[in-house]
């Protein structure tokens, strides 16, 4: 009797501390999400030096962009190393550079699509934030024709090459936009690098 | 020694009873908390089977299946009136709305309208939806393999008419 009622009570503590840490981790991730702020710093700083290399950013609209374009060729680096966790955490920050940049400081005609642009591209970033590694590269494969409008809206500030491999999506085929024209496949990783060919090559105006 | 035990055992006895009074007051109590019902009526023309004009059948089975979760009419089953399992409902829902609401899907923007048709046919061909505790209590929602082939077909078909 005696037994059975400490295993009883001792259920019960169990349980409530359970649910009390439970409650606990929430809120640790919630603060761990809320902290998630990046450093955009260094990437201004390359911007910067792009812009004074004398490139062709006469645009102050284009700094933004081109933040955008580091944030997915950063993604498009993490999954070709099939590093899903790297990946995650450039997600996030694409979908918050998405989300900061300001529309109004683009020609009034351009401003509704490139704004659905950021959305959808936001949408994706939060996606790979996310998800597993199948996930994030269908998100990301998602994106390159976004990004491929966007550039032919606002121009780029580096030559980029728009890839395909045949094989993605069970033979369906899939894109991606990288800045070397040799072909490192994020849709598959290691599983198989090499496979994809250059389309197109999208260059500074 | 005798008695030391006793006491111990009337102390436990205090204890698990406290406990136990304290776990019914707090179950009933909840009962009575407010919780905000997912049932907006009346459906619109944003509505995604309006919005494509989708045939009957598969009109029903992506409302059996999906709109539980990603639209703003819940068809609540009677436990929902029962908490804490109606907040646990609450929570799945608006999750899932807060990732796709079918309710609204006619006001997205045509490129989200693809992002959003492409990820609901992945998620159906790889079996992740619906989340596999959802047909166990409700078979109607379970997408057997006819009914898999017939949505997949469909939302590519969506795909293609909107690229």
């Amino acid at each position: 009797m005696k037994k059975s009622n400490s295993t009883l009570t001792l259920a019960l503590v169990a349980g409530i501390s359970f649910s009390l840490i439970a409650c606990a981790n929430k809120k640790s991730t919630d603060h761990e999400n809320g902290n998630a702020v990046h450093d955009h710093s260094a990437m201004n700083h390359k911007a910067e030096d792009e812009m004074s290399a004398g490139s062709v950013m006469e645009i102050s609209e284009n700094k933004s962009i081109s933040q955008l374009i580091d944030q997915y060729l950063a993604i498009k680096n993490a999954l070709v190393q099939d590093d899903s966790k790297a990946a995650a955490s450039e997600g996030q920050k694409l979908a918050e550079e998405a989300s900061s940049i300001d529309v109004n400081t683009f020609e009034a005609s351009k401003q509704p699509e490139i704004k659905e642009i950021l959305e959808v591209v936001k949408e994706h970033g939060e996606h790979i934030a996310k998800s597993e590694i199948a996930h994030q590269r269908e998100h990301f494969e998602g994106m390159a024709k976004d990004f491929m409008d966007l550039l032919a809206i606002t121009g780029t500030d580096r030559t980029l090459y728009q890839q395909y491999c045949p094989m993605y999506n069970k033979n369906k085929g899939g894109y991606w936009l990288s800045d070397s024209q040799e072909i490192k496949n994020p849709l598959f990783g290691s599983k198989m690098l090499t496979c994809g060919s250059v389309k197109e090559t999208i260059s500074m105006k | 020694m005798w008695f030391g035990e006793r006491n111990h055992f009337n102390e436990m006895k205090k204890w698990l009873k406290l406990s136990l009074w304290i776990v019914l007051i707090v179950l009933v109590g909840i009962q009575f908390v407010p919780v905000q019902r997912n049932e907006i009526e009346p459906v619109t023309n944003a509505d995604f089977i309006e919005h494509y004009e989708s045939p009957v059948v598969i009109g029903n089975i992506i409302r059996a299946s999906c709109y539980d979760c990603h639209s703003n009419q819940t068809k609540y089953p009677w436990y929902s009136n029962v908490q804490p399992i109606g907040f646990l409902l609450q929570n799945h829902i608006s999750e899932g709305k807060s990732v796709l609401n079918l309710s609204e899907y006619g006001l997205l923007s045509n490129r989200m309208k693809r992002a959003k048709l492409k990820s609901i046919l992945s998620q159906i061909d790889d079996d992740k939806m619906p989340i596999p505790s959802y047909p166990l209590l409700h078979s109607e929602a379970k997408l057997d393999s006819p009914k898999k082939t017939l949505l997949v077909n469909y939302f590519d078909s969506l795909l293609k008419i909107n690229k």
